[in-house]
């Protein structure tokens, strides 16, 4: 357990989170209008999400079969009746005057998730619920000194929250419980998890404790738009209270906005007034009724998710639990390893990805899906290894060749003529030259100076122009040295 | 026979044989739409665009391609959008709002061949029972007490609507019903209201009152006619979520005049106290005229009845106080301006509502507010599943309930308006309908000692509308209702 | 528990409807009077039931996922109060 040390002890910091995940959808929740970012301002706005005199919601069945999804996802049990209801608040961005959500009965119900903390440590966060509910429009207040801009594009879009317990004991924890999150909706495809663009936000309840204690006061950090941040307004948030606290002052109940300029936290004007949001059923809805065997039809097309995925690597491939955490992480690098690995050793496989891949990739600023290099060709180069045509250390010459200009591996190798001597013929005539020539060398390994037997290596390697096996080598060097 | 003086069915008949043109008998009605102007029925007179459609409707007719309301004049309940076309609701904060979009409702009805002469007047968001609560004045009932010429309230909340057909300036009118909208007014001017099941007819485009009661329906002169209107109005829309997906009978052929064997209830309930004894004897009047048809009267309980108000005047406020948060000054109608955004919004709303709308506004937002929720709004919603679960148990041995619509003749102008709890007494035995979201109509049944209209209401099954209308049509046949508005001689 | 001015003045914050401290009494004299009204519904016992959900007996309809509104900005504009290079504007609010 992560421990916040303080003038008068140590401190437990207690943190449950509220993500939004924006639905991947052509359409808005209740509307038939465009959900894309980035448009005209009010240029996806109908009647109904404007909240027009009259106008009525419908809801979207594919927001709803990705709740579900989710839901299955994170282990939640998807319940057969759901109710919307309506949150009552007056907000320049929230054109009826209420938010369409689901208060009592949400979609979904309960779940967990797993957080692959570092030195290999897991710990399971609970989660309480995940609903359904539309999205408001966005406020800005820097286009005029005196008035505040809106644009309704977002009001309607459809969102997932989903609540976890308030079981996180770090800011470490946090992120780690928000990246295995957007891993997981990423894996079903629901969500895009682009925080830069807001489809995911987190609010994080942040309270203080001495360990064993009650729960503390907990205060409200809202929209935090990055991992990053949402680590380091939880860490300032908790040493705030600890401080406070500590100088004899009692932590308020609010509302707080992450300032990610000055890196504090500061309370919500606008969040002020205490909030009575009179949720009632919206009687515009009907009760959300999903058919089981639409549930079930839903469970058994789910992809395979990282958790599980991650321990098949680790059985069928003997990767080890790092390296296969690595590569489950995004749904196309473990899609790509596998491909690379189809049929030839998985550990070099991973390996190559992880190692030579994931290094030029980072270099160049790409993405997996970007890659010069297909998992293919990558294959290939392995290949090129497992038949002694090249070896390990050409090959990645050859590799970084491959990134660089797409071409394949072995037309590279015969190009530049970097196919391995096998032949031990030339090899042991390349051995005898050196040995030959460094007669005191020789002499001080002969004497008990094993360390230079790498010297001896280098130089015979040298002297082939880098392409004999190295194996031969070996052991070609060995029996002549000890000669 | 003056053309303003013909029902629906007459005027289709007419011009189908060419006896006069689409265009005579719009222009008629909109001539008497200018004379009574005094009655204030309407908030948007539309002329130029009902003699538009009338001219639609004669080349259709020409064509021999005449629709079920080919070149009927119309009034609209001014709850409906219509678009392009100023929309108030009746209120202030809907200063100049002018819809992009349609109704449902009325757009089938223009699809029908039907014309608009204008939107009329109602109660403030269609909240109250005699329209004196619309930001565009009073309206004003064609009736007077015999021998009195005080103005008479026509009932709300579509009393304009009322107004407009008891004063022949429209062949029939929309109107909407939360709790007795239709079927009061109806009553109180000498009409056919008619408030369909909930679902029945599409909700998409009428400004909200209380979501889970709001049902559209006609004002007619006839049963027949309200049969015409309904199989124009009714029918699925996608775009409400509450709306029914069964099919649309031909109501017209389900007047058969036959209601032998029919069983009806006669719940004692409804003998509230205080009532008229003149109310009480033509209830009996009913019963027996429907006897006298061939259809059996069933004592029946509804034992709840008297809780039906209380639990109504927590939900409609409840559901009113959300729809109406739109108003907020940002997207449409009135804005006062202020300093900040609240004061915007709290100068707007508390100069753009009148205070019948605010007092519900307040009453709604109390009883969902924290730590009231439950003692009242889940209270209402249970003792509501009651309700209907009361007339669901009387639908197993009965086929249609009659019972009294209002409790009163229409009063005058000025008389009840002291204390809202008297006000919300007229609606005693329609909410429970509503509450329940049965199907009902109001038909004109005799007159009261001070020659003022009275009406009965038939109830029905969950839509079963045809049986309702077809009681109705033997009720009216019985009561042969010929009494005209004394403005009209 | 009463309704009082104090009330009234808290529930009109909540409905952004300004009620002037003169109009307070009389507002609460008339809510007190119809709440008290509607208590009568204690009488009826409604232990075990449902509230009702709605008296439509369906579920909520589903539509597909299809784009086929918005795209109409200036309509959407065209009632509103004030508006400035296609946004809404309101009097500035602060975070």
């Amino acid at each position: 357990m992560a421990l916040i040390e303080g003038k008068t002890g140590n401190w437990e910091v207690v943190i449950g989170l509220e993500v939004h995940a924006q639905v991947v959808s052509r359409s808005k929740l209740f509307s038939g209008a465009a959900t894309g970012f980035g448009a005209e301002p009010n240029s996806q706005v109908s009647p109904v999400d404007a909240a027009f005199p009259g106008m009525l919601p419908v809801i979207n069945r594919f927001c709803v079969e990705q709740a579900v999804k989710t839901g299955i996802g994170i282990e939640g049990k998807v319940n057969p009746t759901s109710v919307f209801d309506r949150k009552n608040y007056f907000y320049a961005d929230l054109p009826a005057g209420y938010q369409i959500s689901q208060f009592t009965r949400p979609i979904v119900s309960g779940g967990s998730i797993a957080l692959d903390l570092p030195e290999g440590r897991s710990r399971t966060i609970g989660v309480t619920r995940l609903h359904l509910e539309q999205d408001a429009g966005k406020s800005l207040h820097d286009q005029h000194p005196n008035l505040t801009y809106v644009d309704l594009n977002r009001a309607g879009t459809a969102l997932m929250e989903i609540v976890s317990e308030p079981e996180l004991r770090s800011a470490e924890e946090a992120g780690a419980y928000l990246r295995k999150l957007r891993t997981i909706l990423r894996y079903l495809g629901t969500c895009d998890g682009n925080m830069e663009e807001g489809s995911l936000r987190c609010d994080a309840n942040v309270s203080v404790r001495k360990p064993g204690a009650p729960l503390g006061t907990r205060c409200e950090i809202k929209n935090v738009n990055s991992i990053r941040f949402a680590m380091l307004a939880i860490d300032y948030e908790a040493r705030r209270q600890i401080d406070l606290i500590e100088e004899g002052g009692v932590v308020k109940q609010e509302t707080r906005l992450f300032d990610s300029a000055r890196g504090v936290t500061r309370p919500m004007r606008s969040k002020e007034q205490a909030h009575d949001y009179r949720y009632f059923p919206d009687p515009d809805l009907l009760p959300l009724v999903l058919d089981p065997a639409e549930i079930e039809r839903l469970r058994a097309a789910m992809p395979e998710l990282p958790d599980r995925k991650k321990e098949r690597f680790v059985q069928d491939y003997k990767l080890t639990p790092y390296d296969a955490g690595v590569l489950v992480s995004e749904r196309q690098t473990a899609d790509f390893f596998e491909r690379v690995a189809k049929g030839r050793d998985a550990r070099a496989a991973a390996n190559w990805v992880t190692g030579e891949l994931f290094g030029l990739l980072n270099k160049a600023g790409k993405g997996i899906e970007q890659s010069p290099v297909s998992a293919d060709a990558i294959g290939a180069l392995l290949d090129l290894i497992a038949d002694n045509t090249v070896s390990g250390r050409t090959a990645k010459d050859v590799f970084a060749e491959m990134f660089e200009t797409g071409k394949d591996a072995a037309a590279i190798v015969e190009a530049k003529g970097l196919r391995q001597v096998t032949d031990s013929g030339a090899i042991e005539a390349a051995v005898d030259r050196v040995i030959a020539e460094q007669p005191e060398k020789v002499a001080e390994f002969r004497a008990g100076k094993d360390k230079l037997f790498g010297y001896f290596v280098g130089q015979v390697m040298k002297a082939t122009g880098g392409k004999a096996n190295p194996g031969t080598l070996n052991e070609l060097l060995k029996k002549k040295l000890s000669g | 026979m003056e053309l303003c003086d013909l029902t629906i069915a007459q005027a289709r008949d007419g011009l189908g044989a060419r006896r006069f043109s689409a265009r005579e008998l719009t222009e008629a009605h909109v001539k008497a739409m200018e004379v009574a102007r005094g009655l204030n029925a309407f908030i948007t007179e539309t002329p130029e665009r009902a003699l538009i459609d009338a001219a639609r409707a004669d080349v259709r007719i020409a064509a021999g391609d005449a629709r079920a309301l080919e070149g009927i004049p119309l009034a609209i309940k001014d709850l409906f959008c219509t678009e392009g076309v100023l929309t108030t609701a009746a209120s202030h904060i809907l200063d100049g709002f002018k819809p992009p979009y349609e109704s449902t409702v009325t757009a089938k009805l223009w699809a029908q061949g039907a014309g608009m002469l204008g939107k009329a007047n109602l109660d403030e968001f269609a909240m109250g029972s005699s329209n004196i609560t619309s930001y565009y004045g009073a309206v004003r009932s064609p009736w007077r007490r015999r021998g009195d010429d005080r103005p008479l309230v026509p009932g709300g909340s579509s009393g304009g609507s009322a107004a407009a057909v008891a004063a022949r300036i429209a062949m029939a009118a929309l109107g909407t019903d939360t709790g007795g909208s239709i079927r009061q007014p109806a009553s109180f001017t000498g009409l056919v209201g008619m408030k369909p099941t909930y679902g029945r007819c599409s909700r998409w485009g009428i400004v909200a009152f209380a979501s889970s009661l709001d049902q559209a329906g006609s004002l007619t002169r006839t049963v027949r006619d309200s049969a015409i209107m309904l199989r124009a109005m009714s029918g699925h829309d996608p775009k409400d979520s509450t709306s029914a997906t069964l099919p649309v009978p031909d109501y017209e052929a389900a007047l058969t005049g036959n209601i032998r064997g029919l069983r009806f209830g006669v719940p004692k309930e409804y003998r509230v106290e205080g009532m008229p004894a003149e109310i009480e004897k033509l209830w009996q009047t009913g019963i027996e005229w429907l006897r006298a048809a061939g259809a059996e009267p069933v004592d029946i309980n509804l034992k709840l009845t008297k809780y039906a108000l209380p639990t109504y005047y927590i939900i409609a406020p409840a559901e009113a106080s959300s729809n109406l948060a739109r108003y907020d000054g940002v997207r449409f109608g009135l804005r006062v301006e202020g300093k900040s955004i609240e004061e915007m919004y709290e100068a707007t709303r508390a100069e753009g509502f009148g205070d019948e709308v605010k007092r519900r506004i307040l009453i709604g937002t109390y009883v969902l507010s924290a730590g009231y929720y439950d003692a009242y709004y889940l209270k209402a919603q249970r003792v509501r599943a009651l309700i209907a679960a009361d007339f669901k148990r009387a639908f197993e041995t009965v086929d249609v309930i009659l019972t009294p619509t209002a409790p009163n003749a229409a009063f005058a102008v000025g008389e009840k308006m002291d204390d809202p709890l008297a006000m919300y007494l007229n609606d005693v035995f329609t909410v429970p309908i509503s509450l329940a979201g049965l199907p009902a109509i109001s038909v004109p049944a005799g007159l009261s000692s001070e020659g003022l209209p009275l009406g009965l209401q038939v109830i029905g099954r969950a839509f079963d509308e045809e049986t309702v209308l077809r009681a109705a049509e033997s009720l009216e046949r019985a009561a042969n209702f010929t009494a005209r508005p004394p403005v009209l001689s | 528990m009463s309704i009082d001015k104090a009330t009234v003045a808290h529930i009109a914050a909540l409905a952004r409807i300004r009620v002037p401290e003169a109009d307070r009494e009389r507002l609460a004299g008339e809510l007190r009077k119809i709440v008290a009204w509607i208590e009568q519904l204690d009488e009826i016992d409604t232990t075990g039931v449902e509230p009702m959900a709605s008296v439509v007996e369906m579920t909520t309809p589903q539509r597909p996922d299809a784009v086929n509104d918005g795209d109409c900005r200036d309509k959407v504009l065209a009632n509103a109060p004030a508006a400035s290079h296609g946004f809404f504007t309101v009097p500035k609010v602060v975070e």
